[in-house]
């Protein structure tokens, strides 16, 4: 006979009200704008907003842009390590690694501090990168990109493991394949479940992102969430909801993908 | 080498072409975007502040910045705090996060539970900065939800009796809400990879589940255990957005004294700042190294 898990549970029910209570608390507080009645008007209020629709417009923008340089660079660079050069794999690992040696606040002052005056290469002579929308945006993405790196590259890692990638590739070049159309018509299509994990986590990151956005004085959602809840109480509870509720799809999606091959291990905008 | 010999399988091409073209290693080429990419936007960044740091106004070596760390009484504190706080939430959500991966996977609970626990731990690991910080007022600030059930229920405002979430226990518990979540979900596969026959042979040999777990289990997980503490050490230490979203830069932890210092030299010697962020990398490196090494010690018995 089996005894009723006692302990178990009682852990069980603390986790749960530790992770329930101030959603609920958030819940709650959201829904209480109009007085006396629990009503929507928060959510509304917040997701009409210009300010709002602007600066989640251009987070999203920025994961975007995130995902795609994030793939074109690690992609291949995986891909090669693995068919043709693994005796470089322990340097691209320490590499990937790195980002979480160097937390968010202390890249975005590297990239401040380097970028932030005219950048002499040889003859070359780069303007300060932050004095122009364009120019901040680029060291936006490419701070995003490094933030995002570590599980990018351990997604796609994973997924190339689970392939017989030398066997493709010599099966396609026999074919008469090319290296764009190998690439493109065999290994990105079998990595198709790490990437789009890859690309959720990225996305759900970038949408959260604070630090960097904040100190490159970007119009993003976090800042403007941020700000909004300096003069604002109902709203920004709101906001927070909708946040979670987009987390909670990401991470729902991603363990539908890999059909929980893969266990996501956050911790990039903390 | 290995490596040389399969380039030529794949492509004989190659090995016909003329000597001096073949000694250029193309094969390099492709990690080439990489680690430019990686040189531009994270060794150069770094190496700026690493310079810096050895560095005065004059742009002369010295160490005098890393003597200035020790010295002022602020900075001092700074990274005491900082210490303190991802200490106690490393060891609190250490704990915590470890009962609840026994829980779910040896513990004898339903496989539903399980499901449910991984993936809230998914999402609330990677919930943080503003909205958790905004979960966290509505529930335990001023008028927050949990506040006011104490308030009425117990007739206790927790406030008077010395809580405040814009305080050392307030940011702790918020930080925890990330911290063991992360415990859970790297615990869980470790739990998991305690074989069954162990548990059947220390049984057979007469020993009681406390002796199983105490000369058995905790030994073979010991190395996870302390190698993810550490890792969520590391994780509270680097953490600004939530801090800075709770209190507003009020307390003084190493990654809001940075934001300052990038925000206007609030130290009054930009060489100085450097030191700060190096101190603050080289307490992360330590950090993931001793994670690294221990999970690859576990890995030995689990896997």
């Amino acid at each position: 006979m089996k005894r009723f898990p006692f302990w178990s549970w009682l852990w069980f029910v603390m986790g749960a009200l530790y992770f329930l209570l101030p959603l609920y608390g958030t819940l709650d507080f959201s829904l209480r704008m109009q007085r006396g009645t629990l009503s929507l008007m928060a959510y509304e209020s917040a997701l009409s907003d210009p300010q709002f629709i602007r600066s989640f417009s251009f987070s999203t923008q920025m994961a975007v842009y995130t995902i795609i340089i994030g793939f074109l660079l690690i992609v291949p660079t995986a891909y090669w390590v693995h068919l043709r050069l693994p005796r470089l794999r322990p340097v691209i690992e320490f590499v990937t690694l790195l980002p979480f040696v160097i937390p968010a606040i202390v890249l975005v002052f590297g990239l401040i501090r380097t970028f932030g005056r005219p950048l002499t290469i040889g003859a070359l002579t780069i303007p300060p990168l932050t004095n122009t929308v364009m120019g901040s945006n680029f060291l936006l993405i490419a701070g995003y990109v490094v933030l995002a790196m570590p599980y990018l590259y351990r997604a796609v890692d994973n997924g190339l493991r689970a392939m017989d990638v030398r066997t493709l590739t010599e099966a396609a070049l026999s074919l008469g394949a090319s290296w764009p159309t190998i690439l493109a018509r065999v290994i990105f299509p079998n990595l198709r479940s790490a990437l789009l994990s890859g690309a959720l986590l990225t996305f759900a990151i970038v949408i959260g992102e604070l630090t960097i956005a904040n100190f490159l004085a970007r119009p993003a959602f976090a800042p403007y969430l941020a700000v909004l809840s300096n003069s604002r109480a109902y709203e920004p509870a709101a906001l927070s909801i909708v946040s979670f509720a987009l987390t909670w799809a990401a991470m729902v999606l991603i363990d539908l993908v890999t059909r929980g091959r893969q266990s996501v291990l956050g911790g990039a905008g903390h | 080498m290995s490596e040389a010999l399969d380039t030529k399988r794949l492509n004989p091409a190659l090995v016909r072409k003329k000597s001096f073209i073949r000694r250029i290693p193309w094969a390099w080429l492709g990690v080439l975007p990489f680690f430019l990419f990686t040189f531009a936007f994270l060794i150069v960044p770094s190496s700026t502040l690493f310079i810096g740091s050895f560095q005065n106004a004059e742009g002369e070596f010295t160490l005098e910045n890393f003597l200035q760390i020790t010295q002022r009484p602020n900075i001092v504190q700074a990274y005491w705090l900082s210490i303190r706080i991802s200490a106690a939430t490393a060891i609190g959500g250490g704990i915590f996060g470890f009962l609840l991966a026994y829980a779910i996977t040896v513990g004898g609970l339903p496989r539903w539970v399980r499901n449910i626990l991984t993936t809230f731990s998914g999402v609330a690991s990677n919930f943080a900065g503003v909205p958790l910080a905004f979960a966290f007022i509505s529930t335990l600030g001023r008028t927050g939800f949990v506040t006011a059930i104490f308030r009425t229920l117990f007739d206790v405002n927790i406030y008077q009796h010395g809580f405040n979430l814009y305080s050392f226990l307030g940011l702790s518990l918020t930080y925890m809400y990330f911290q063991f979540p992360l415990m859970v979900l790297i615990m869980t596969p470790a739990l998991d990879g305690l074989k069954r026959e162990w548990r059947e042979a220390s049984e057979n040999l007469g020993a009681s589940t406390l002796q199983y777990w105490r000369y058995v289990a905790l030994p073979i997980l010991l190395p996870s255990l302390l190698g993810t503490m550490i890792l969520l050490f590391g994780n509270a230490f680097g953490a600004y957005a939530t801090a800075f979203a709770l209190t507003g830069g009020l307390l003084n932890l190493v990654t809001i004294m940075i934001g300052a210092q990038i925000r206007g030299d609030v130290l009054h010697n930009p060489n100085l700042g450097y030191a700060l962020a190096l101190g603050m990398v080289i307490v992360m490196a330590i950090s993931i190294s001793g994670y690294t090494w221990l999970q690859r010690r576990s890995e030995k018995w689990l896997r």
